[in-house]
């Protein structure tokens, strides 16, 4: 099996052209708050840059964007209406149900009457977060051991970012593909770069140096890298979707600069695999 | 009061210090301040314990100035429903301002309780260096810290009694946190480090427990070995409550019988918990203190019913006892006929999402703790069926319940014999249960149920609501009624704006109503923040697409809403995703 190409298994938007419109909104941008162009939608000043600089050459160096779709800037997937008028959205921003349908369980036999998909509601049943992270560390020895990892539907995984002051868990089972990954992400760690400290409330002592902001002007771009079941980092983007849910144990969100040399070793990786 | 006589004159402000201090609640002593200024002022200066249900309710400074003598505090912050991940992750409740109000004005701050706010090191590095007597620290359902703040609170509280961390997210970056302890520091009374997951170097911990003679709980995290929980056990034989670690290890006889005698020596055990990996092989080393226990949490482990009813069947003064629902109906059963003392249950889905095979927990079980446990008035429930005969026989066994929280798992389901809505059931339960003060819905629930729990729902103080109801009557009905209503919860239902403009009154009467998923406008919010000044009307719209929200029409709907009263006015610390509406 050759390695396999990047963009075939990312889902593009048939026609491009069709989400155009949502595409101006969300690219992400560097730049001092208050610079956007005025098209941009967002109170908060600079978005994370996760995205590379147009002039970006393909190298050992690649940053997470280049991985998920060539040298455009992050693009937000188009948004799907149904799912979000039927109201059952949640944090997540396109709002998209994802998940088995589950096989309704009636002891008594009874019929489902809901007319709605079996689809996973976001935030139900009401389990807390710490219960779920729990119990999908710890899977159970059920009766049923033959299934191996517990039905719990979900795979937490920690996120952290250099220089953010602590890091956070994604659930990669509510993404379907990269581009959903890379949206939630930028998302939860916006709130670190330097536009929204300011309206985040924080103080001096948890925001990026100034050293760190000036690093940011300059241009030098995150990537996202990930580690695997054999405890070695990878960037994240090389494999198809489900290979890397099932072989990501951690994400880390590092300096550009740091990926030097992870890229080359994932594509041998894989080749030794194959 | 007559004019000019002045209550206070009676007697010294120390008297009235006194009398105060008997008052039982916040409530009445906020009462007592407003008959007079000088009971105002002698009891703002006497007022020592605080409790801000909403961090965004008060400016930290005001509260600080207004009750100089504090040596308590409890804050909470993000709102009950970020437990189910539906407010964004950066949306607010930040510890941050209230610690360095509190390090200015507090600086005898003796304990904090924090609960759903984001807590950086920072904070903690500030607590450990500015109150000099701290000695109760407990973060319940937190994030934001690491165990290199714990190294900060570890290394300078020398006063420290309660280090108490229930279910928070802490980053594992400093192995060695619990050696900051001075070899000088004795005085733990309560250890809880049950959510870390990291290593623990349980060397440092038997020292440290060694070294505290008024240890009374002690909670490992799942990293504790079982082998090392004897050597524990071994220094603390005074423990009333303990979490074991990992409660799984290769079969050894020796290793059962120095456990099994290890457990049986710490004789004032009553409050069990961990079980993390718990498997049928150690668990009958813990029968010896079966009887003398009040509180079991077996939750995380998936013991199945046989080895379940096998335990709790010898537990006979079990108060409190949170399961999976593996123990099936038949195990409720068992645990009916023998805890007669049991005043709270929480049964918790091992199965979710409804994957593996089907578990025998149903309505029946239920009905069997309703008719034997006559004590019983806390429940939490989850299953996937639910009649309305059963819960009215609940309702009928249990008039005592305060807390009633049932889950049926999948939304929208109906009785399923009648292929009723569960309406008559619910309402059974609210117009029995006259102490009520907490309710969670769930199945298929018309505006009926609504209708009764106005009604009838005279203490209700929290209820949660999801996927119920016809429309905006359902709503009007709460609002109108439930006159102590304090919390409102509401997922994916059809409530609109009427209701809530009809009833803006009561949101100030209220901690915060919060609505995802419902069918109201942005113009009705509008309208709201300009009616009500006291309420922040926080509008929470993730989408970020289109125009900004200032220039969205007023039939834009509204993703979630999150309002609150507050003399604060509206918070400075709103991230992208949240407006507060003027």
């Amino acid at each position: 099996m050759t390695p396999p190409l990047e963009h075939d298994y990312l889902g593009l938007p048939e026609s491009p052209g069709e989400v155009s419109g949502n595409l101006k909104d969300t690219e992400l941008r560097l730049g001092l708050p208050g610079s956007e162009s005025p098209e941009r939608f967002d109170g908060g000043g600079a978005g994370l840059t996760l995205g590379l600089p147009k002039n970006f050459v393909s190298g050992a160096k690649r940053g997470f964007s280049d991985a998920i779709d060539g040298p455009d800037a992050w693009v937000l997937p188009g948004v799907k209406g149904s799912e979000e008028e039927r109201g059952k959205g949640g944090e997540k921003a396109n709002g998209k149900l994802l998940g088995p349908p589950s096989v309704g369980k009636d002891d008594g036999g009874a019929a489902k009457v809901a007319p709605s998909p079996k689809a996973q509601v976001v935030g139900w049943p009401p389990i807390r977060s710490y219960r779920k992270n729990t119990m999908a560390a710890n899977p159970s020895k059920n009766k049923d051991d033959a299934k191996g990892k517990q039905g719990l539907e979900c795979l937490y995984v920690k996120v952290s970012m250099d220089g953010a002051p602590y890091l956070r868990k994604v659930d990669l089972k509510t993404y379907s593909n990269y581009k959903e990954l890379s949206l939630a992400l930028e998302k939860m760690f916006t709130c670190f770069t330097i536009g929204q400290c300011g309206s985040y409330g924080m103080t001096g002592r948890e925001i990026l140096t100034e050293g760190r902001v000036m690093d940011l002007l300059q241009g030098s771009e995150y990537v996202l890298t990930y580690e695997d079941k054999d405890g070695d980092w990878m960037l994240v983007g090389d494999v198809p979707w489900e290979m890397f849910t099932d072989s990501c144990r951690r994400l880390r969100i590092m300096k550009g600069s740091d990926a030097i040399g992870i890229a080359p070793r994932a594509m041998e990786k894989s080749k030794s695999r194959n | 009061m007559v004019g000019g006589f002045r209550w206070a004159a009676m007697f010294p402000d120390e008297v009235w210090e006194h009398v105060f201090s008997f008052l039982p609640a916040d409530a009445d002593r906020n009462a007592a301040a407003l008959v007079c200024r000088a009971w105002y002022r002698i009891e703002r200066r006497s007022r020592w314990r605080v409790f801000v249900g909403n961090c965004y309710a008060v400016e930290p400074a005001a509260a600080v100035r207004r009750f100089p003598e504090v040596r308590a505090a409890a804050i909470k912050g993000k709102p009950h429903f970020a437990d189910f991940n539906l407010v964004p992750s950066d949306w607010g409740g930040g510890a941050e301002a209230w610690v360095e109000a509190m390090a200015e004005g507090w600086p005898h701050l003796e304990e904090l309780r924090l609960k759903r706010m984001v807590v950086s090191d920072d904070c903690l590095e500030l607590i450990a260096r500015c109150f000099k007597n701290f000695k109760v620290l407990s973060l319940v359902s937190c994030e934001g810290f690491s165990t290199a703040g714990l190294a900060a609170i570890a290394a300078n509280c020398r006063n420290l009694r309660e280090l108490d961390l229930h279910e928070n997210e802490v980053e594992d970056n400093c192995l060695h946190w619990m050696s900051h302890f001075p070899e000088s520091f004795a005085s733990l009374v309560t250890l809880n480090i049950a959510c870390l997951e990291g290593e623990v170097n349980v060397s440092v911990l038997e020292r440290l427990i060694g070294r505290c003679p008024n240890l009374k709980t002690l909670r490992l995290n799942h990293s504790v070995p079982l082998e090392r929980l004897v050597g524990l056990l071994h220094r603390v034989p005074q423990l009333v409550d303990l979490g074991t670690g990992k409660f799984a290890a290769q079969h050894h006889p020796e290793l059962f019988s120095k456990l099994e005698s290890a457990i049986a020596g710490c004789k004032n055990l009553k409050s069990l918990s961990g079980f993390w990996e718990a498997g049928p092989t150690y668990l009958p080393a813990i029968y010896s203190v079966c009887e003398g226990l009040t509180s079991l949490n077996l939750s995380y482990a998936t013991l199945q019913g046989p080895e379940l009813i096998k335990l709790i069947s010898r537990c006979k003064n079990l108060q409190r006892l949170w399961v999976m629902d593996l123990i099936e109906d038949d195990g409720l059963i068992a645990v009916a006929a023998s805890c007669k003392l049991l005043q709270e249950l929480r049964v918790f889905p091992s199965d979710p999402y409804g994957a593996a095979q089907p578990i025998s927990l149903t309505e029946h079980g239920l009905v069997a703790i309703s008719a034997g446990c006559p004590m019983l008035h806390s429940v939490l429930y989850f299953c996937r069926q639910m009649t309305n005969a059963a819960l009215l026989t609940v309702a009928k066994n249990c008039p005592n319940f305060t807390c009633f929280r049932l889950c049926i798992m999948e939304p929208h389901t109906p009785d399923y014999i009648t292929r009723q809505p569960l309406d008559a059931g619910f309402s059974a339960i609210v117009e029995s249960c006259k102490h009520l003060r907490r309710l969670s819905l769930s199945g298929l629930l018309t505006d009926l149920v609504f209708k009764s729990i106005g009604a009838s729902a005279n203490c209700l103080e929290m209820l949660s609501v999801a996927f119920a109801g016809d429309g905006d009557a359902g709503l009007h009905y709460i609002l109108s009624g439930c006159k102590n209503l304090r919390k409102l919860e509401i997922r994916d239902c059809p409530f609109g704006d009427k209701p809530l403009l009809d009833n803006a009154a009561k949101l100030e009467t209220m901690r915060s109503l919060w609505m995802s998923s419902c069918s109201v406008t942005l113009g009705a919010c509008r309208q709201l923040a300009r009616k009500m000044p006291l309420l922040n009307v926080e509008v929470i719209n993730e989408r970020k697409r289109g125009l900004p929200l200032e220039l969205q029409p007023d039939n834009c709907p509204v993703e979630k809403l999150y309002i609150y009263r507050t003399v604060a006015g509206p918070r400075s610390d709103t991230p992208s995703c949240v407006w507060i509406l003027r």
